[in-house]
């Protein structure tokens, strides 16, 4: 007589081990990232109103409040970019011929491409 | 030291007289050289021989001895008890299946998830070349493409490091889709399309989240996730290219 | 052979998986850190000039958008995982719904 026991999936299986609560926390990473693009677009709308608008909405983020809250979302936006970049050689499989071009050289081109980005984002806002 | 002891906290499950399974603790002799699957053994020739589980070839290739050590998914033939010695060691059957007696999964769901993604090659039926005219030739290069998916000895390791696994009774998982990836990938292969069926649909790789467990605790380096990934690039490739005006069928 | 429908809404969030993992960390510094505490210094004519330019147009319309599918994509799997899977159908309509709202918001504020 066969009577298998089906064991329970419990609500908090994300905090099992340290593999799935990273796992949980890269997925937050995109709850973060949303907020601030969001808040770049209130930016956008500030700068559309006028100088007044747009030095009023910098000075609000000048605020210990805005600057701790700005280090988490960071601090996320950092997670989702060394979790992405880290795993694009598994979905980005490049062939030359029988080899296959190291995960290191794939997931460090998006490194250098992160950089690249950034200082351009920074020349270009800095004026 | 002769007489060193190490502890076993084996989850035991008698389906006629439990509800639900209980640990029972043993004390079993430590040898540096002997492996998990030896002390399991030393428990059932020397105190119970009773307790139930899988195993057969001790080295890493038959897959039938998958258990959870300490949490994780493992195959018990290839853990070595120093990893943990003098710590107990906690052992469970393999996470998110139904387990059929103590160490003893069910595997029907995997078999028939397995069989879904048809893991063999197949030819259109007018293309089948006859016999005479010899084998279908592959390059190193073909062979390449596809070789790390057919490392797969099916030990459902990947399955139990799942958790969508146990969230998604339905989800074809890791193991199959790798497979059914292999075949697809093989220069001499034309079933693509019949697997696409199931590996495309909601259920296999649309369900995966990326967890990246099942990679990281495959004994054969199959890699799974990257597989099912790659799937999912491939699968939205041909999602677009089927608007396409010019490809309709 | 379009079985499921997912493949649109993935590549969305994989586009924007892409671009806030390469722009966003830059852009929190320069917004967060960098302007209000003064490292950098941008009159308001060049940000105007800025905002004003249609590739930024086009780039923040993007970020926005691509960022809050990427959102929605993940989020939807998060809610559904952690036990509310009986509501899988409110929180699918309500995760790319609120991606399509912002993409309009942003659409808006950034051309009209």
């Amino acid at each position: 007589m066969s009577k298998p026991y089906t064991p329970p999936m419990p609500l908090t299986w994300w905090n099992k081990n340290t593999a799935y609560r990273l796992f949980m926390l890269r997925e937050l990473s995109s709850v973060f990232v949303a907020l601030f693009v969001l808040e770049l677009l209130c930016f956008v709308s500030q700068v559309g109103q006028g100088e007044e608008a747009m030095d009023q909405f910098i000075k609000s983020l000048d605020n210990p409040l805005y600057l701790l809250y700005h280090v988490i979302v960071l601090a996320f936006a950092l997670l989702h970019s060394i979790t992405w970049f880290n795993l694009t050689p598994k979905v980005m499989v490049i062939r030359l011929g029988e080899e296959k071009v190291p995960d290191v050289l794939v997931a460090g081109s998006n490194y250098v491409a992160c950089l690249v980005v950034s200082l351009l984002l920074w020349w270009i806002v800095k004026g | 030291m002769p007489d060193e002891k190490i502890t076993l906290e084996i989850l035991r499950y008698h389906p006629e007289t439990d509800e639900e399974p209980s640990f029972q603790t043993f004390e079993v002799p430590y040898h540096e050289d002997w492996v998990v699957l030896d002390a399991i053994n030393w428990i059932k020739e020397h105190v119970d021989g009773t307790l139930t589980y899988r195993w057969s070839c001790r080295m890493g290739v038959c897959g039938s001895c998958g258990m959870m050590v300490n949490g994780t998914p493992r195959l018990t033939c290839a853990v070595f008890l120093n990893e943990f010695h003098p710590e107990p060691i906690k052992i469970e059957p393999l996470a998110y299946f139904p387990v059929e007696r103590d160490l003893v999964t069910v595997m029907d769901s995997f078999m028939e998830k397995l069989q879904s993604v048809k893991p063999w090659l197949i030819r259109n039926e007018d293309e089948e070349k006859p016999l005479e005219e010899g084998e279908y030739l592959q390059s190193p290069a073909e062979l390449a493409s596809y070789k790390q998916f057919s490392m797969c000895i099916n030990c459902m390791l990947c399955y139990a490091a799942c958790p969508v696994t146990g969230l998604e009774s339905e989800f074809v998982g890791p193991a199959a889709i790798a497979l059914g990836m292999r075949y697809n990938r093989d220069s001499r292969d034309q079933g693509r399309e019949q697997r696409q069926e199931v590996i495309a649909s909601h259920d296999a790789i649309w369900n995966c989240t990326f967890v990246g467990e099942c990679s990281v605790v495959c004994p054969k380096d199959v890699d799974p996730a990257g597989a099912i990934q790659q799937a999912k690039v491939e699968s939205t490739i041909d999602w677009y290219t089927s608007l396409l005006p010019w490809t309709k069928k | 052979m379009a079985k499921s429908n997912e493949p649109i809404v993935w590549s969305l969030f994989s586009a924007g998986g892409v671009l806030t993992a390469l722009a966003a960390p830059a852009l929190i510094v320069l917004l967060g850190f960098a302007i209000p505490l003064g490292w950098i210094t941008p009159s308001f004519e060049h940000v105007d000039g800025l905002v004003g330019h249609w590739l930024t147009k086009l780039f923040v319309v993007a970020l926005v958008s691509l960022g809050l599918f990427h959102w929605a994509h993940r989020f939807r799997f998060t809610l559904i995982d952690i036990g509310l899977k009986s509501l899988d159908t409110l929180i699918t309509v309500a995760c790319y719904g609120g991606a399509i709202v912002g993409t309009g918001v942003a659409v808006y504020v950034v051309w009209l």
